[in-house]
This record gives C-alpha cells, sequence and structure tokens, in this order.
C-alpha cells in the first residue's frame, strides 16, 4: 500500500508539536525530558471540554495540528482513532464508584467511558459527519490505526487522518497494566500525492521476522517502549530526517504487530 | 465525499449466541415463535429495576483449555458462540484454502472483559489498595483481549484489531474487513461482536435514565428505554467462489457517518443516521426501492427511535417494512451490529421478517412501517443500522448472490 502524509500532529513527554520535534527526533537538538504540555484547544465549546479527559485532549490537539499543514477541512476528513485503552483516570472512577454502596455512576463518566469519546468529541469539534472509527490492539495499537487509515485511503479513494493516543492508567490498574507517558500522534494520510505531501509510505505486512526498528536516544526509546502510541516514533523519527535533510536516504522501518507479523514501512522523499 | 462502490464478499459462514439461545437453530426458532429472551435481572448483586438478556451457563464454563489467561465472561462467551454451527469447522477449511496468516480477524466490543476489573475493584487490598494477583488486564479488560483469544482459538495469524464504537462496534468490522481484503492484506475474514454483561453498562446507561423496567418496546407510544443483552456472534467473510450458491448471502453495502451533535444523544433528525443509510446504499449500488426489509437499531429509548425513523423516513418514505429485534435479544451494545446482520442474512435465507415484540401501540408520531407481526415473503435485499454512543453511526447492505 502506498500512501502518502500530508501532516503530522505530535505531543508528548518534552515533545511539543511537529516543528519543535523534528529536530530533536533527527537528534540535532538535545531531547530534554519534561511533562507533557497538550496546547489547549477552544474547538469545543466550554461545557463539553470541561467534562473532558487526557486521552480527548490529546486527540484534538494531535488532530488539528496535523490537519492544519495539510490544509484540510476537518470536517470532510474521516478520522481513525486508536489507542490501547481509552481514558483510565475515567474508568477508574467508574469501577471505584461501582465498588461502594450505592453504585452511583456519574452519566457523563458514563458516556465518557465508550472507546470512541474521543472520536465523538472530535466529530462534534470539527462538525464533522465523515465516518470514524475506533480500533484497539493493546501494543500494536498505532500499527492497528496505521493499517486501518491507509487500507481507507485506497478503499474511499481520500484523504484520512489517523490520530493515536494513550495516557497512563492510574493505581491499582496501573500497577497491572504499567505503561507511564501520555502521547499522542496524528498522520493526515493520502491516497495521491499532493503540494503538501511530506513522504511516500510504502506500507506491507510481512513475518520476515526482523527487529523491530528501535530510537537511538535511550530517553525516547524508553517512552516508545512504554506506550502504544508512542511505538509511532520511529516513523517520526524518519519523516523528521527526511524533512531536516539530516537522512535522505529512504529506509525501511519494522514494527512488530501481533501474532508473528510485522508492518514494514519504506520512507521515502517526495 | 468521494466512496467507491463495495466489492461484493460472501458470508460463507456464521453463527449467533443470543439470549435466545446458542446457534442459528435456536435464534430462528425464537424469532418464528415471537419469543423473547428478556428476564427480570438476575444478574450478580445488580440491584436494578430492569430485565435483560443474560445467557445462561457462561458463569461455569471454561474458555479453551491452555488459554485460561484469557478467561472472563466475555472470552467465555466468545467460546461458546464460536462452538456453534460448525463454525470452526469452517474456520478450518478456510484456513487450509488460505494459510492462517492470510485470514484477519476484525471484531467489536464496547465491553470487553471489563466484568472482571469490576470485581477486582471490590477485592482490594484494604491496606496498598491492590488488586488481587489473579486478576488479568491484558486477557480480561483491555479492548483487544477478544479478538486475541479468537485469534488464538482458531489458530490464525492473520492482521487482527477490534473496533470499539459503542453500539455500532460490530457492524463497522464489516467496513474494516472488506478495506483489509480489498487492499490484499488478507483473503478472507471473520468479522464479529462479543459484548457480556457487566456493571458499568447496566449502571451507566441507568444513570442515563435509559434502561426500561420493562422489557423494551421500540417504537411503542409508551417506549421508556433499553433492555441490555449480551451475545456473540461470528461471520467468515470472504471473496465469491466462481462457482458461488445462489442462495449465498452477500455484504453487497457498508455506510458510516458521524453525528457530530451529542455524546449520548442521537442527532434530532437524524442527519447522521440517514447519511449512513445513502452511503451503504451507494456502496451496494442500489435504490431505496430495492431494500425489501430494514432491521433498526431500534433501541426503544424515545430519542433513537424517533431519530432513526426520520432517517428511515426520509430515504425510503414510508412503505418498506421494518423492525428492531430488540425486543426479542435486549440491546446488544457492541455485539447488536453483528447480531442484526446475521438475522438479516436469516430473513434472506428463510424468506421472513420478525415482527417486533413487547411493542402494543406504535408511535403514531413515527412514521415508518414498523412490523408487528412476521410476515413470510421472498426477501432479496436488507438493510440493517447500527446507531452508537458518540455518534457513530454504521448501516449495512445484505442481499442474495443471485436474484
Amino acid at each position: 500500500m502506498k500512501v502518502f502524509v500530508e501532516g503530522v500532529g505530535i505531543v508528548g513527554p518534552g515533545l511539543n508539536g511537529w516543528q519543535a520535534s523534528q529536530p530533536v527526533l533527527a537528534g540535532t537538538v538535545s531531547y530534554v525530558e519534561a511533562a507533557i504540555a497538550i496546547p489547549p484547544n477552544d474547538l469545543l465549546p466550554p461545557a463539553e471540554r470541561r467534562r473532558t479527559g487526557i486521552p480527548v485532549k490529546l486527540a484534538l490537539a494531535v488532530g488539528c495540528e496535523a490537519i492544519a499543514q495539510s490544509q484540510r477541512n476537518a470536517a470532510e476528513l474521516p478520522a481513525v482513532f486508536a489507542s490501547s485503552a481509552g481514558d483510565g483516570d475515567n474508568m477508574h472512577n467508574i469501577f471505584d464508584m461501582l465498588a461502594k454502596n450505592g453504585r452511583e455512576v456519574s452519566p457523563t463518566r458514563f458516556h465518557n467511558s465508550v472507546h470512541n469519546a474521543p472520536s465523538g468529541y472530535w466529530s462534534i469539534a470539527t462538525k464533522s459527519m465523515a465516518p470514524t472509527t475506533s480500533l484497539a490492539c493493546f501494543d500494536s495499537s498505532f500499527v492497528a490505526g496505521l493499517i486501518e487509515a491507509a487500507t481507507q485511503t485506497l478503499a474511499n479513494s481520500n484523504a484520512v487522518v489517523l490520530i493515536a493516543y494513550d495516557s497512563p492508567y492510574p493505581q491499582p490498574i496501573h500497577e497491572m497494566r504499567p505503561t507511564n507517558a501520555s502521547f499522542g500522534v496524528a498522520l493526515v494520510l493520502s491516497g495521491s500525492k499532493t503540494d503538501r505531501s511530506l513522504a511516500e509510505l510504502e506500507i506491507s505486512i510481512n513475518r520476515n521476522n526482523k527487529p523491530g526498528t528501535s530510537i537511538a536516544n535511550a530517553e525516547l526509546e524508553a517512552i516508545r517502549a512504554d506506550t502504544p502510541a508512542a511505538r509511532s516514533l520511529p516513523l517520526l523519527t524518519a519523516l523528521s530526517n527526511l524533512s531536516l535533510h539530516t537522512n535522505r536516504n529512504s529506509g525501511e522501518i519494522y514494527f512488530d504487530y501481533i501474532a508473528g507479523n510485522q508492518l514494514a514501512i519504506a520512507v521515502r522523499p517526495c | 465525499m468521494e466512496r467507491n462502490h463495495l466489492h461484493p464478499l460472501q458470508l460463507s459462514a456464521f453463527t449467533l449466541s443470543t439470549p435466545l439461545g446458542a446457534g442459528l437453530s435456536a435464534t430462528l426458532d425464537a424469532l418464528r415463535a415471537g419469543r423473547t429472551g428478556l428476564k427480570r435481572c438476575d444478574f450478580l448483586d445488580v440491584d436494578l429495576d430492569t430485565c435483560i438478556g443474560r445467557i445462561d451457563g457462561l458463569e461455569q464454563m471454561p474458555v479453551r483449555a491452555g488459554l485460561a489467561a484469557y478467561d472472563c465472561r466475555n472470552n467465555r462467551l466468545a467460546q461458546l458462540g464460536l462452538e456453534q454451527d460448525n463454525f470452526i469447522a469452517a474456520v478450518s477449511a478456510a484456513r487450509q484454502r488460505y494459510g492462517r496468516e492470510r485470514i484477519g480477524i476484525f471484531l467489536g466490543t464496547s465491553t470487553s472483559g471489563i466484568l472482571d476489573s469490576e470485581l477486582a475493584y471490590r477485592q482490594r487490598d484494604p491496606e496498598t489498595g491492590a488488586l488481587p494477583k489473579s486478576f488479568n488486564y491484558a486477557g480480561s479488560h483491555s479492548c483487544y483481549s477478544v479478538a486475541d483469544y479468537v485469534q488464538q482459538v482458531l489458530d490464525l495469524a492473520g492482521p487482527a484489531m477490534v473496533v470499539s464504537t459503542a453500539c455500532s462496534s460490530s457492524a463497522k468490522v464489516f467496513g474494516t474487513a472488506a478495506r483489509m481484503i480489498q487492499a490484499g492484506l488478507c483473503d478472507a475474514a471473520i468479522v464479529g461482536g462479543v459484548d457480556s454483561l457487566c456493571l458499568t453498562t447496566l449502571y451507566g446507561f441507568n444513570s442515563l435514565e435509559l434502561v426500561s423496567s420493562r422489557p423494551c418496546r421500540p417504537f411503542d407510544a409508551d417506549r421508556d428505554g433499553i433492555s441490555i443483552g449480551e451475545a456473540a456472534g461470528f461471520v467468515l467473510l470472504e471473496k465469491a467462489a466462481s462457482k458461488i450458491d445462489p442462495d449465498s448471502i452477500m455484504l453487497l453495502g457498508v455506510g458510516e457517518s458521524s453525528d457530530a451533535y451529542h455524546m449520548s444523544t442521537p442527532h434530532p433528525e437524524g442527519a447522521g443516521a440517514q447519511l449512513a443509510i445513502q452511503a451503504a446504499l451507494h456502496a451496494a449500488g442500489l435504490a431505496a426501492g430495492d431494500i425489501d426489509y430494514i432491521n433498526l437499531h431500534g433501541t426503544g429509548t424515545k430519542s433513537n427511535d424517533a431519530a432513526e425513523d426520520k432517517a428511515v423516513f426520509n430515504v425510503f418514505g414510508g412503505a418498506t417494512p421494518c423492525s428492531s429485534t430488540k425486543g426479542a435479544t435486549g440491546h446488544l451494545l457492541g455485539a447488536a451490529g453483528v447480531t442484526e446482520a446475521i438475522i438479516s442474512a436469516l430473513c434472506i435465507q428463510h424468506g421472513f421478517m420478525p415482527g417486533g415484540l413487547n411493542t402494543e401501540h406504535i408511535d403514531p408520531a413515527l412514521k415508518s412501517a414498523y412490523l408487528l407481526k412476521n410476515k413470510q415473503q421472498k426477501i432479496n435485499f436488507v438493510l440493517s443500522n447500527s446507531l452508537g454512543f458518540g455518534g457513530s453511526n454504521c448501516s449495512l447492505v445484505f442481499g442474495r448472490a443471485m436474484r
């Protein structure tokens, strides 16, 4: 499958937007670990915004950033959302209430508990009636989202925005699912090259059993290994190298997927 | 937005287990007899005044030997579902034809195995707050758990993922599978959905005042909410064989849209649902007049049925027969889409339309041709709607291979 990247959004610990993150990922500026700073977003009405948790904020921030670069209209773009676990804080609160007498689950917490809550808020915020889907594939959730987004661009001859996000569970579930970073990434993908195309991606699934691509910087590598959405970092690094001319060679990167499958991506300049 | 026609796919095997019974013949018998699977809530210590569709025996049923790490109500239900209608044998034959890495798994669920987390929170260590060591997140609560489990039971190794878009989840998996096959990433796919009773959905829908105290009455003037149930349904989807049985059931169209309106209330004019219906008809290359029967989402809430009725009336006028089967099955949430897809297939195979149960007086404000009694008639094309929280809509069109 051949698709083109038209826009990138990123927010993670010490990674504040695509512009600032590219030299960090390309290795020309040092990575400085810092608490995540999710840029505020005023697309949602204040009443709705107050009800949202970290995943919705991550999704809105990175989705809007990537779409702005693509110069496309968010209201017309199908959107693919991928997350291992959705909103862990919200689920913790519900489980806590259900374990108490009365079991008074808040209606807002309940409607926010659906895995597709960020896509629901996204469509309200962007006034988009285009299709959205919300996927999960444990540690491979970003990979599953990328596959779904790529097949959508090909099936519908249309651009698609992929939005992947994850945030840690609080205790006590955290001990059972110990991911530690909040991370969001978005890619606008199109099936044909445009004047906004940043790179071409040739995507395939294989069973060659090559080791998954890692990140040279140890701190970033730790985030990649920890957080499902941050599994995108090798791809974002390759895109950074292309755009900053630190490495214009087309490179293959490999993602561990499931059941012995790998996702291979050849990243080429446009 | 540009959309292309769908390349039709054959439903070469399918199976369904709901509160109506395990397997297709139990489902068909109950639908023909007009029997509901809903009864007073007797699930754990739930103290709500409601009716549920609980599947008997899951409490004692094991998951498959060797997969104990996946033991939870949702995966037990998946196992029960897989064991019906010779489905595993049909998948084995497909595995021989295509190879295990060429068959994808795309399943919908809204609950996954979160019942295990709910129960584990009752057993937190009084000093540390820790969950019991027996709790296994990846095998139960994790949203992906059911696809992981089913992939291992069926000994497959193709692409897999879970779609979790609330009540449209296991309708949207048909779209994912069709795109994956079209892109050449797999030759066939297991699609379906598994959703199981848990406290989050029962108390959550109750908090939104969307749960009826009686068996749900879709399209009734006095309808007052849903009855929650649990189910597992699976379909083997593949490209049509060159020599196809004329009575084979085909997936002809998938249409998806978003309401962009509210998280838990549908667009009052049914605008999103209407877009999904029109997209599904377009993908199938059919006109509204071609559809013989519509299996509605029809949850039995005031707002869903009013919005869906507007969408259906706007596209079809008031002539096309339609009904909701949720009076029989309950609202199966993440498994609703595949349940109603399989019921649609049974309607085509057996030439009947199920009348909606429990409904006594059709709401005069609703203008669609809602069926209260079963009707025997040759059926070539069925449209099935699934409309979920977050404004996630999906319509599917199924048809007979040769008309």
